[in-house]
């Protein structure tokens, strides 16, 4: 099982359970994960991106037991952001980037945007698109983030031909909006947000089951949520062997 | 509402509390609060064995919720009373409905949220309630969704030991379920799933995947609410 979307790091409003490198993995183990793509929480607000990624691949090297991927963080509106894509790929080995807009301060139509995919589609690096990462209602009244816009992405990846990408935490995208962005690329998405009891079912239902890769944004979530809703959605062995695995392998770049 | 059963025998869940019809007017009128309550009793005569119902109050129509209270649940097979939006519940409006449920030992459920971008303007924050449950002690009442910003709705109700908070109808965050159990006591915590709107999935994750010892668990997703209801489920000659 791949889970697509973990954060190491410290949440900055408070302390998670799991949130200690160890702890997560032990949790990640313990309900069968064999591989989690983990971003670093430090990338919302660090300035020093190049720290950042630094950090995480160290942390997941030295603790992560095999299991933790690094996903370094690019933000394409600081200077010399291609410096840290090339560092992410060509000293870290990272097979995926996160992008995290609304908290770095830019939208998806910039032409850096158009820059950056057009780098990863060459590098053959995939693109993580985290749309927001805690309900606005609930945000620290000091930083209240909107979601990110996903309108301008369409238009972006078909200037990008090749680049994969993967969309993280949206939780309202219409079945319009859902079957545009899949049309429009390589574009697959996890559920860790989609809510309502019928809400991954749904999303199986709008676009084909091989663009949906597991996903639970723990510590954040917990991990049983996003567990329990391919059970509540009566996934059949395949849409779940696709969901845990194969999604996620071909995103990858390891699968076939 | 077969739907919501089946899911429930997927999801492990025997009998669900029900309240609202399928519209969501924030201040019913008399005829629409009977429209819901309806809706509800139609429910209960097909899946009695399966759900408890709820009466949807307005405070802001008095004297018809009192009848409806009436009609529902003192004459009627309903044993709680959802209140939601229509009126901050610190109200004095509100204190007729507390005695007369809190007399029947109906179970109260009151709607919270503390929303960053602003709450509707009749809707109660856990501060709105802790207000009215300081004026009627010995009401149990329920703090649903703790408020949303649960870290700010467990501490607006600590102090009121006839306040349980309700788990329902926010994000499967982590960590809500172990700061609730530390400061309130596993005693005062209750399970929902908000069902519609929210998946059973992630709000039973909040239970299921917390840290906090087994035998708490089970006292959330069950054992406090039976021991709440069971005056008013004997009452009626129900089962549990």
């Amino acid at each position: 099982m791949i889970d697509t979307n973990v954060y190491l790091s410290r949440w900055p409003f408070r302390r998670l359970p799991g949130d200690d490198t160890a702890g997560l993995v032990s949790k990640l183990k313990a309900v069968g994960v064999t591989q989690a793509w983990a971003g670093s929480f430090d990338a919302l607000l660090h300035r020093d991106t190049g720290g950042v990624n630094l950090r995480l691949k160290q942390e997941c090297s030295r603790l992560g037991a095999g299991l933790l991927e690094p996903v370094g963080t690019v933000n394409p509106a600081q200077p010399d952001w291609e410096e840290d894509l090339r560092r992410c790929q060509e000293r870290y080995s990272m097979k995926a980037i996160r992008l995290h807009p609304n908290y770095h301060g830019y939208g998806l139509d910039g032409a850096a945007v158009k820059q950056l995919l057009f780098e990863a589609a060459r590098r053959k690096l995939l693109v993580q698109v985290a749309v927001q990462m805690e309900d606005e209602r609930t945000q620290h009244p000091l930083l209240r983030v909107a979601p990110v816009s996903l309108k301008p992405l369409a238009a972006a990846l078909r200037a990008a031909k090749g680049v994969r990408v993967q969309i993280l935490n949206h939780m309202r995208l219409a079945p319009e909006e859902l079957k545009e962005l899949a049309a429009a690329g390589d574009v697959c998405f996890d559920f860790a947000m989609v809510e309502g009891v019928h809400g991954l079912a749904r999303l199986m239902k709008t676009i084909p089951v091989e663009r949906i890769a597991f996903g639970s944004y723990y510590p954040f979530f917990l991990i049983e949520s996003a567990l329990g809703k391919v059970k509540e959605a009566s996934a059949t062995e395949q849409q779940m062997r696709s969901i845990f695995t194969a999604t996620a392998q071909r995103l990858s770049g390891d699968g076939k | 509402m077969a739907e919501v059963i089946r899911l429930g025998d997927r999801m492990g869940i025997e009998r669900f509390c029900i309240y609202l019809g399928y519209e969501r007017e924030y201040d019913p009128d008399p005829r629409q609060m009977r429209a819901h309550n309806d809706s509800v009793l139609r429910a209960l005569d097909h899946y009695r064995h399966r759900a408890f119902g709820f009466v949807y109050l307005n405070p802001n129509y008095l004297d018809e919720s009192l009848k409806e209270f009436d009609r529902c649940v003192r004459d009627g097979p309903m044993v709680g009373v959802k209140l939601w939006v229509a009126k901050r519940c610190s109200a004095p409006e509100l204190d007729p409905i507390i005695e007369r449920a809190g007399a029947m030992k109906a179970v109260i459920f009151q709607h919270t949220w503390f929303k960053t971008n602003g709450n509707l303007p009749g809707e109660s924050t856990p501060m709105d309630l802790a207000e009215l449950a300081a004026r009627h002690s010995t009401v149990p009442v329920i703090c649903g969704h703790t408020g949303g910003n649960w870290e700010i709705g467990i501490r607006a109700v600590r102090s009121r030991p006839n306040v349980w908070i309700g788990l329902a109808g926010s994000d499967p965050t982590n960590g809500f379920v172990e700061m609730a159990v530390r400061e309130l006591g596993a005693e005062r915590i209750i399970w929902g799933s908000d069902a519609g709107g929210r998946s059973l999935a992630s709000q039973l994750a909040k239970v299921t995947g917390s840290t906090v010892p087994e035998e708490a668990k089970q006292l959330i997703l069950g054992g406090n609410l039976k021991k709440m209801m069971l005056p008013i489920i004997k009452a009626k000659g129900f089962r549990l």
